[in-house]
């Protein structure tokens, strides 16, 4: 008991992997699992609406410029969007990748030192 | 590649960074595409982005091969690093996507062939995450076996706009695209090089983890015998 009161206690699972270093990546699992189980049955349903209510299949291609532009949507907020989420993505997994590799070196430093002292 | 030095891999982020911050510039001087406009730009990201994710895919797929057969744990470090980053490439693919379809098609999504293969791989992925984080003891070799079939999926996601009616654009748009839109080619190469370069940054530093990951294991094991 005083060897853990000197050092953080290292916490190892069944497979000797710390609990502590999994949980980014069971709570991000846990995110994406959950949006999957609640979006696809919308999704789905919203796919089927639209060929269901949709107007008949149109028989040629319309160039955008030939739309009128209260049926345009802008481009621009668009592309800012997407090039932003993709920004923000990269960001955040460098960032998970760093906190992992902080938190796996914290508990290979604990456990060298316990395993050196014992 | 996994034993970069540290000078090598900071170098290697830098470029990356580097590159991203200017793609942009060199987008923006991009000439537009005559019918779709200001949105095809959202392509010079949305298709480096899946070319990432299938060349993720590969090298977990060969990676998880190698751990069947030659049980290499080595091979499997690489392979869950690579899954990772196939669901995290996948995922941007999925959300540009969709910005551009809601602009050039009407609507956010299309259940056809090549988005719905897109989706089920991405979901291949997901699952072998999750295979790797709740399935305890084992789960390395199932999920090296769901790696395989992911891999043997992609094939099918690339041809799919060749072979079914699709309102996705082919695959004829790209080889041809240094003749028919010289103009779009290098800045399409800038982002391509700069997705590539990024992908070898977040590679190594994700299998320098799992390395490290490794350590801990038997460390962690040799401390309860």
């Amino acid at each position: 008991m005083a060897e853990s009161g000197r050092y953080p206690r290292v916490d190892c699972g069944e497979d000797g992997r710390s609990k502590e270093q999994m949980k980014p990546v069971r709570l991000l699992l846990h995110a994406l699992t959950v949006l999957v189980i609640v979006a696809a049955p919308i999704w789905a349903e919203i796919g089927v609406a639209e060929v269901v209510a949709g107007q008949p299949a149109q028989d040629e291609f319309i160039p955008l410029d030939s739309v009128p532009p209260e049926d345009q949507l802008p481009a621009a907020p668009l592309l800012v969007a997407a090039y932003s989420l993709l920004w923000v993505a990269v960001l955040i997994y460098l960032w998970s990748i760093w906190r992992r590799m902080i938190t796996v070196e914290r508990e290979l430093s604990d456990l060298s030192r316990r395993t050196g002292d014992s | 590649m996994m034993a970069m030095s540290s000078r090598t891999f900071g170098g290697l982020l830098g470029v990356a960074g580097v590159m991203f911050v200017t793609a942009p510039i060199l987008i923006a001087g991009a000439p537009y595409e005559s019918t779709m406009g200001l949105v095809q730009k959202i392509f010079y990201f949305h298709v480096p982005s899946w070319i990432a994710m299938f060349l993720a895919v590969f090298i977990c797929g060969f990676s998880s091969a190698v751990y069947l057969f030659k049980e290499k744990p080595a091979a499997d470090r690489l392979a869950v690093a690579a899954a990772e980053l196939a669901v995290l490439f996948g995922l941007m693919g999925l959300i540009t996507g969709p910005l551009w379809a809601i602009k050039a098609w009407g609507v956010w999504w299309q259940w056809d062939a090549r988005l719905t293969m897109a989706l089920i791989l991405e979901l291949i992925f997901l699952a072998y995450l999750l295979l790797r984080a709740y399935g305890g003891p084992g789960s390395e070799k199932l999920s090296a076996g769901l790696a395989l079939f992911g891999m043997a999926n992609v094939p099918f996601v690339y041809i799919s706009v060749n072979v079914w009616r699709t309102i996705h654009p082919t695959t004829n748009v790209l080889p041809s695209l240094s003749s028919s839109a010289p103009g779009m080619f290098g800045p399409f190469v800038w982002c391509m090089v700069a997705f590539l370069v990024l992908f070898v940054v977040m590679l190594t530093a994700r299998v320098r983890l799992e390395q490290q990951r490794g350590r801990l294991e038997q460390l962690c094991l040799a401390l309860e015998r």
